[in-house]
C-alpha cells in the first residue's frame, strides 16, 4: 500500500500532535498550523521533521526549517512533496 | 485496583527504584525497559495501566528506572548507553525476569539476559538523538540564539551539552548515535497496530491510552504464555 505525500503528512499530525482524524480530516491547504495549533510547539515540530524523515524517506536540511514550512497545511505538504520527488 | 510494590536494584554504588505490580514470585515476571528521557515520561501512565491489567491476570510486571533517569539519583552526565545496560544487567540478575519487553529507546539496551524479548517500536539512538538536537535548536531559535547541530555537539566536548532538560556528556552523545538495537538476541516485534496504539512518545504533552495498555497487556499475555512452554 503507497500512500501520497499527504496523507503520510495527515497521518503525522494525528500521531505527533495527538489529533483526532476527524480534526485532521476537516483541513484543507488554507487551515492554519504553526501558531493556530496549541499543540505544534517547537518540540513537537522536532518530532514531526524526524517523522517526516523517517515515513517519507527524505532528509531534512534544518537551515531548511522556518515558521512559513508549517504555516498551512498546504505549505507543510508543498514543503515536503519537493523533497520527495527532489 | 491492583497497588504497586516498590522495588530497588543495586548498581554502581546506588540503589535504583523498581516499580513493581503483581505477586512477586508468580511465573511470569515480565520486565519493561521504558523509553529514554522524555519520551519515558509521556509513555509512563500507559505503562504503568498495562502493568495493572497484566498483575489482574497474575503476571509480574518490573519497570525499573534507569542510572540518570525518572527518580534515579545518580549523575544523567556520567552515563552513557553502555553504563545504562550494565544497570539493566545487574537488574536481570537480582530481580530475576522471565521475560523482557522493550520500546523505543529502551530497545538499545534490551539483550541484558538470556531471556525472550518483545520489542515496540525500536529505533536508533541517532534518531532519538537528532529529534532531541532539533529541539533545542528550535528552542535556541525562538530565543534569539543561533546555533548548529554542529556547534552544539561540539559544546559536549568541553563539558556537556543541555538537551530536553538532560546535561549529556560527549560520551554520551557519541553512544546515542552509534547505538542500535541488538540483532543478536532472540526477539520479537510488534507494531503499533497489533496493539491498536498511538505514538505517544512523540507527542509534547504526555497522554494515555487505556485502549492501547488494554492491547498491549493482551499481547504481552499471549506472547509470555507462548514463551514459558
Amino acid at each position: 500500500m503507497s500512500f501520497t505525500t499527504q496523507e503520510t503528512i495527515r497521518a503525522i499530525l494525528t500521531d505527533v500532535l495527538g489529533l483526532s482524524v476527524d480534526q485532521v480530516a476537516a483541513m484543507d491547504d488554507d487551515t492554519e498550523l504553526f501558531g493556530a495549533l496549541p499543540e505544534l510547539d517547537s518540540m513537537a515540530v522536532a518530532g514531526l521533521l524526524t517523522e517526516m524523515e523517517d515515513r517519507l524517506g527524505i532528509m531534512i536540511d534544518d537551515d531548511d526549517v522556518d515558521g512559513d514550512m508549517f504555516a498551512t497545511l498546504g505549505s507543510l505538504v508543498a514543503f515536503a512533496h519537493t523533497k520527495v520527488t527532489g | 485496583m491492583t497497588p504497586p510494590t516498590f522495588l530497588t536494584y543495586d548498581f554502581g554504588g546506588q540503589s535504583e527504584f523498581c516499580l513493581c505490580f503483581g505477586e512477586r514470585h508468580a511465573a511470569r515476571r515480565i520486565i519493561i525497559i521504558p523509553p529514554v528521557f522524555d519520551e519515558m515520561n509521556r509513555t509512563r501512565r500507559m505503562l504503568v495501566e498495562v502493568m495493572r491489567a497484566l498483575a489482574s491476570r497474575g503476571i509480574c510486571s518490573l519497570l525499573p528506572d534507569l542510572p540518570g533517569l525518572n527518580e534515579s539519583l545518580a549523575d544523567i552526565s556520567k552515563q552513557t548507553v553502555d553504563t545504562w545496560r550494565q544497570a539493566l544487567e545487574e537488574a536481570a540478575v537480582q530481580l530475576n525476569p522471565t521475560q523482557i519487553v522493550s520500546l523505543r529507546g529502551g530497545t538499545l539496551i534490551d539483550d541484558v539476559a538470556d531471556r525472550p524479548i518483545l520489542r515496540l517500536a525500536p529505533v536508533k539512538g541517532a534518531s532519538l538523538l537528532k529529534t532531541m538536537l532539533r529541539s533545542r535548536l528550535l528552542a535556541d531559535k525562538e530565543a534569539g540564539i543561533n546555533s548548529t547541530i554542529d556547534g552544539l555537539m561540539a559544546s559536549a566536548e568541553s563539558g556537556f551539552l543541555e538537551l530536553s532538560g538532560y546535561n549529556l556528556s560527549d560520551e554520551m552523545l557519541q553512544s546515542l548515535q552509534d547505538a542500535a538495537p541488538s540483532t543478536s538476541c532472540q526477539f520479537q516485534e510488534i507494531a503499533l497496530a497489533d496493539i491498536d496504539g498511538s505514538p505517544l512518545w512523540l507527542r509534547a504533552e504526555p497522554q494515555d491510552d487505556a485502549r492501547m495498555s488494554a492491547a498491549f497487556a493482551d499481547k504481552l499475555d499471549v506472547w509470555s504464555s507462548a514463551c514459558a512452554k
